[in-house]
């Protein structure tokens, strides 16, 4: 039997991608289960020696770790879900109404996912002192939205263009009115997309530096990504606590993809119409 | 059970072209109307309009004599079976059924009542725990209908549901929509493209083309007395004759044959610049009945078809269609002798495609 042409290459390319992906990842999980010892010691070791759990510990007692994370669950999960309303709204409205220069504004739209996060970082700031807003929830959850909403809302409109109108038609027949047929028909059978923009919207929200490191410096509302850099002294790199603390923050976005995964794979559309 | 109407119905998309033609109709209390005609012709887009689903660019519809135009879909007190069934997936079938009770918060009970009826009437309640994937063709359209059911709705509009499905089945379900009709008594408003469904199930045809109302009539009367050109030759399988012809001393000359015409016929076309000569293949008879007008001609096509045959016709210069028996055995080549009843002979202005009866 031959493989089909192309096949080896195939599977090198995702080997490539999976260890790249996953390589760092399982070497800070490793690294967070050694101890400082056996880190420096060389022949490097690749399996802890001496598993333990002493680093998890201490990144919980060296920093409000627990606050942190909660930080930065409130300001992830609620920009995730003012992004997905706004941009569902949006996204339906590009892909349904009969705009003028439809091409025009998803254009726009595009565009104004390119400008560099640095340039807008000092206008947010300013924004953000004058509004008094400063050290609060807010202050991250409105730019992380808006930051959030290109690529929310393109995900959404090729989503909704897929949905066929006579569902949505049928279902204004039946009694809903345009929204009502959006939320309780278009959404719900748009699921994979609206999970997919929301893990997006999530992730970006949840690994966010600079916004956080600017606008909530003040030591209880900060985010993970600011309260990790924290555990480094002026002479002190402490490797293994610091691993332990970034496997804190990697492991909800894993479970979050692992639990609607299925979801955005599952293909609820079938079965509805013809064919 | 309601009555509509359409009072000078206009569509025009950009206010440039014109789609539907200042259309009037009237649908009577538990009438079963059947708008037809080929595609693009404006019998979907007039019947969306009714149901709220395209705006109305002028004229009036009315439902129950109260007018609809500014209300949305769902204040008509209409229901609606589309062509692809437009079931919602990601519900069973109950559900489905079940959705448009639902918002308008009926209760419970009255909810499980309704869509068990209509479940069982439309043999599907073995099935309402199911989702519209697991089902066939023929199932979901059912399903679709008993949704339109439930609901108790004023008027029912159909759009084109059968064209999804194979012969056979349409066959079936044509029949069941018309025992449905019989049965609930409603109010139905049916788009088709295939004459056969809108002749076998209405009481009155709206035969459209180019958004324009060609003919509004019972399907005895469209099919027997068609009011213009296109209705002559939209309905029926084969088609009416339609030939070009000159009136001479009260007979239609179609190039060197004369079919003489009755005399009232005759007249209405004297004077006309342009007309077509009319006849349907089965009035086109080998054998002569008394009062029959004989009709010289030459056989070129035998097409048996099993329980008869069609045979085409050199008549004059034109060609025509007759229904003939089975038996005919006549080769291409050979003279034959129709005849037609005087009754059965149409004219038309070829001009502006008009009867003239």
């Amino acid at each position: 039997m031959t493989l089909p042409r192309g096949r080896p290459l195939t599977l090198l390319a995702a080997a490539i991608v999976v260890v790249n992906g996953f390589f760092p990842a399982v070497w800070i999980l490793l690294t967070s289960l050694k101890s400082e010892a056996e880190l420096v010691s060389k022949p490097i070791t690749w399996w802890p020696r001496d598993p333990t759990l002493a680093n998890y510990v201490q990144a919980f007692t060296d920093q409000p770790l627990l606050r942190y994370l909660g930080n930065s669950l409130a300001v992830a999960v609620l920009s995730t879900i003012l992004s997905l309303v706004v941009a569902a709204l949006a996204a339906y409205a590009i892909a349904r109404l009969n705009l003028r220069h439809r091409q025009l504004i998803l254009t726009c739209i595009v565009a104004s996912s390119m400008f560099p996060l640095v340039t807008l970082l000092v206008p947010i700031f300013q924004t953000m002192r004058s509004l008094g807003l400063l050290n609060t929830y807010t202050a991250l959850v409105l730019p992380y939205t808006v930051l959030n909403l290109p690529v929310c809302t393109l995900v959404l409109v090729s989503f909704f263009q897929s949905i066929p109108r006579d569902l949505e038609n049928a279902a204004m027949i039946d009694g809903c009115t345009r929204l009502g047929a959006l939320w309780r028909v278009v959404v719900p059978l748009a699921a994979p997309g609206v999970f997919t923009a929301g893990i997006l919207a999530f992730v970006n929200a949840w690994d966010e530096f600079l916004l956080a490191l600017s606008l909530n410096a003040s030591a209880s509302m900060r985010t993970l990504p600011v309260g990790i850099t924290l555990y480094q002294g002026e002479f002190t790199f402490p490797w293994p606590i610091i691993s332990a603390a970034l496997v804190v923050a990697i492991v909800p976005v894993a479970v979050l993809i692992a639990v609607f995964q299925e979801r955005v794979v599952g293909g609820l559309t079938q079965g509805g119409l013809k064919g | 059970m309601a009555q509509v109407e359409l009072r000078g119905v206009t569509k025009s998309y950009d206010g440039k072209t014109t789609v539907i033609h200042g259309i009037d109709l009237e649908i009577r209390h538990g009438e079963f109307v059947v708008f037809v005609g080929p595609s693009g012709c404006g019998k979907s887009t007039l019947l969306r309009m009714i149901a709220g689903l395209e705006t109305i660019s002028g004229g009036e519809v009315r439902i129950d004599g109260r007018t609809v135009n500014d209300l949305p879909p769902r204040n008509r007190d209409i229901a609606m079976v589309f062509q692809d069934y437009a079931l919602y997936p990601h519900k069973n079938l109950y559900e489905n059924m079940a959705f448009g009770l639902r918002l308008r918060k009926t209760p419970e009970d009255a909810i499980r009542e309704r869509v068990m009826n209509a479940a069982k009437l439309l043999r599907i309640d073995h099935m309402l725990e199911r989702r519209p994937a697991a089902l066939s063709g023929g199932q979901r359209q059912r399903v679709a209908i008993g949704r339109a059911i439930v609901r108790e709705p004023k008027v029912f509009l159909f759009d084109e549901p059968l064209s999804n499905l194979d012969a056979q089945l349409r066959n079936e379900m044509r029949t069941e929509i018309k025992r449905l009709h019989q049965r609930l008594g409603a109010t139905i408003i049916y788009v088709t493209h295939d004459q056969v469904e809108a002749m076998t199930l209405a009481d009155r045809i709206a035969v459209l083309s180019a958004g324009h109302k060609m003919q509004y009539d019972t399907p005895d009367a469209i099919y027997h007395r068609p009011a213009a050109l296109f209705v002559a030759g939209f309905t029926g399988a084969p088609p009416m004759n339609l030939v070009d012809c000159e009136l001479a001393q009260g007979a239609a000359d179609l190039g060197g044959v004369r079919v003489p015409l009755p005399a009232e016929l005759a007249a209405r076309g004297a004077g006309q610049p342009a007309l077509k000569f009319g006849v349907r293949p089965e009035n086109l008879r080998l054998v002569a009945a008394p009062g029959d007008v004989p009709v010289p001609a030459e056989v070129s096509l035998l097409e048996p078809l099993g329980a008869e045959t069609l045979v085409t016709l050199k008549v004059g210069r034109a060609e025509v269609v007759a229904r003939c028996p089975a038996s005919f055995r006549e080769p291409p080549g050979s003279a034959v002798t129709l005849h037609v009843a005087p009754a059965h002979l149409h004219l038309f202005d070829a001009a502006s495609g008009a009867a003239l009866h």
